[in-house]
């Protein structure tokens, strides 16, 4: 009988673990809705006020209370796309550099160790470099790019060192980390059959990479691809110290520019009555877009994943 | 840069010269090293073009790895090293002129363990023709179907290429792994433990393959079912602790083995 009851102390002790396992998923989940319950309802005077023409507006003028968004969410979006576009071949090259078997095991983690280093580094650090060696670089080799290309309206000058391409160039450095490290472990969960395979046919080390490795593991590359857009998105600290701050709409990659997470980085503190409620209305925008990002990235992994799957 | 296999008389038709087909393959005092560690022991083995050669012994004997050294596909590991030679058609496989890319275009090769790509059947047929840069549609197609039916599975899969080759039964996969190892006609076909994951039915197919085979290609496979190399092979070579104990006819062998050690393996005595 004694070990019996014993047995059922031990069910007993991890129900506990259980419940405060259920508990805290509950509380997360909780938490979040709460935030964004909080942000519906503080935003709420700028929907009821704007509606859709917050998103389309492209004026924000605090002291006239009228506010639309429309160049921050362009903003948002070419900075982290063009972020992207620069970090994901750098990024996927890195990865294939850090799984083949390039260099010895011990450098090889020396710079693993050494690329997850710029992920850690924290999102200040970067705008201070940014300021003092890209914003520089920018606004030099900028107006004489500008100089020669004055009809091309995304190359228009003149160019200020704060800029949209500045705030670009430092967001891919930082999301690099994120695209190399995730497809190093898309690149490395590929079998050593199936490279053995192309080997014994025949192929060489660039086709095996080329035909074998990159289409297996490309659900994976672009869920890396889809995350570091999403990162991109939300970067806070180090655009709104490079991007310019400049609520007026430009093609111009030269030109200040503004994200939606800059904005609100910027304005909160001396806010106050409708413009709240815009900021607040900017972070819900903000979120359902980043959420939007992730969640789109997760259906096209998976859809390509079953394409992988069935070899079309 | 045009591989010297290409251009030696490795690539072209060798029927007549009997002398070249008895002795196609030769290794010589071969040794085989994983970092300090000897695996293979002093092997001398000549194996005849266009029969089927079966390598038996207890697990790590050294079978899979002297295989694994006719490709040269022990290279992609780190730390290895040998001595000694392999020939084939006279030229050593080791020449500092020898592409191990060729070299690998002229010798299939066939898993324990199917390794189909995540690609359509079509594709995976094709793969070694595409990494040569072969475009012809019709040429790709009429490979295909020259392929798959050297290995009977054109019948089944001849209404679902275009699928995935994932789609297939573990027996249709093995099958489509040797059809893809000798879509680029190479001369031998290295087959390592090829049926060691396969069902009865499964493995009957590819031993009836094999044999139907043999009349094109010269093989030599790996296995640990001593039925499967005496219903097959034409010669057995045993190996024991990384040396080769006795390399005889596959009957001779089965029937009449003169080294001890060979007898008590195949009756089962050890291994």
């Amino acid at each position: 009988m004694s070990f019996l009851s014993r047995q059922s102390n031990y069910w007993k002790r991890i129900d506990y673990f259980h419940l405060f396992c259920w508990g805290a998923s509950i509380a997360t989940v909780l938490l979040f809705a709460l935030i964004i319950c909080e942000i519906i309802s503080k935003a709420a005077p700028a929907i009821q006020e704007f509606g859709w023409h917050f998103l389309t507006g492209s004026e924000w003028r605090p002291n006239r209370d009228i506010y639309g968004v429309f160049p921050m969410i362009i903003g948002t979006a070419a900075s982290s796309f063009i972020a992207l576009f620069l970090a994901l071949p750098l990024g996927v090259s890195v990865s294939l550099f850090l799984s083949e078997n390039f260099l010895p095991a011990t450098p090889r983690h020396f710079f693993r160790m050494m690329i997850e280093m710029l992920a850690a580094t924290p999102s200040v650090v970067y705008g201070l470099w940014g300021i003092f060696t890209v914003v520089p670089l920018v606004h030099h080799y900028g107006n004489m790019i500008a100089r020669h290309s004055h009809s091309l309206p995304f190359l228009k000058g003149p160019a200020y060192g704060n800029s949209l391409l500045t705030a670009s160039l430092v967001l891919s450095l930082m999301i690099l980390p994120t695209i190399a490290s995730l497809s190093r472990s898309a690149l490395e969960a590929v079998p050593q059959s199936l490279r053995e395979g192309a080997y014994a046919l025949g192929a060489t080390r660039w086709e095996t990479i080329l035909h074998v490795r990159i289409p297996y593991a490309a659900p994976g590359i672009i869920a890396a691809a889809i995350l570091a857009l999403g990162r991109a998105m939300g970067e806070t600290m180090a655009v709104a110290m490079l991007i310019g701050n400049s609520q007026c709409f430009t093609l111009s990659l030269f030109s200040p520019s503004n994200t939606l997470s800059a904005l609100l980085a910027n304005q909160f503190a001396e806010a106050d009555g409708l413009q709240i409620s815009a900021l607040m209305y900017v972070a819900l925008i903000l979120v359902i877009l980043t959420l939007g990002t992730n969640f789109l990235g997760e259906i096209i992994r998976r859809h390509m994943q079953k394409i992988t799957a069935e070899g079309h | 840069m045009t591989s010297p296999l290409a251009s030696l008389p490795f690539s072209e038709p060798f029927a007549d010269d009997v002398v070249c087909d008895q002795r196609f393959i030769e290794v010589s005092n071969f040794n085989f090293f994983y970092g300090k560690k000897q695996v293979l022991f002093d092997i001398n083995l000549t194996i005849p073009a266009r029969q089927v050669t079966a390598f038996i012994g207890p697990s790590g004997c050294g079978k899979s790895t002297l295989l694994r050294n006719l490709n040269r596909m022990n290279e992609l590991l780190p730390g290895v090293s040998h001595s000694g030679t392999i020939a084939i058609h006279g030229i050593s496989i080791f020449d500092p002129s020898i592409e191990v890319i060729a070299l690998r275009r002229r010798i299939g090769m066939v898993f324990q363990k199917s390794n189909p790509f995540p690609k359509s059947i079509f594709e995976n047929v094709v793969f070694p023709l595409r990494i040569m840069g072969k475009q012809s549609r019709s040429f790709l197609e009429e490979t295909v179907e020259r392929s798959l039916r050297a290995v009977a599975l054109w019948d089944e899969v001849k209404d679902r290429l275009k699928e995935s080759a994932l789609g297939l039964s573990g027996g249709q996969m093995q099958r489509l792994c040797i059809a893809r190892a000798i879509a680029n006609q190479p001369e031998v076909l290295l087959m390592d433990e090829p049926c060691s994951a396969l069902d009865p039915i499964a493995t009957a197919k590819i031993e009836e393959l094999i044999v139907e085979l043999k009349k094109e290609f010269t093989i030599i496979i790996v296995t640990h079912s001593m039925q499967q190399a005496s219903r097959i092979s034409d010669l057995t070579a045993f190996f024991y602790l990384g040396k080769l104990i006795e390399f005889d006819q596959t009957q001779r062998i089965f029937t009449a083995p003169i080294q001890k050690k060979t007898e008590d393996y195949i009756t089962g005595r050890f291994g």
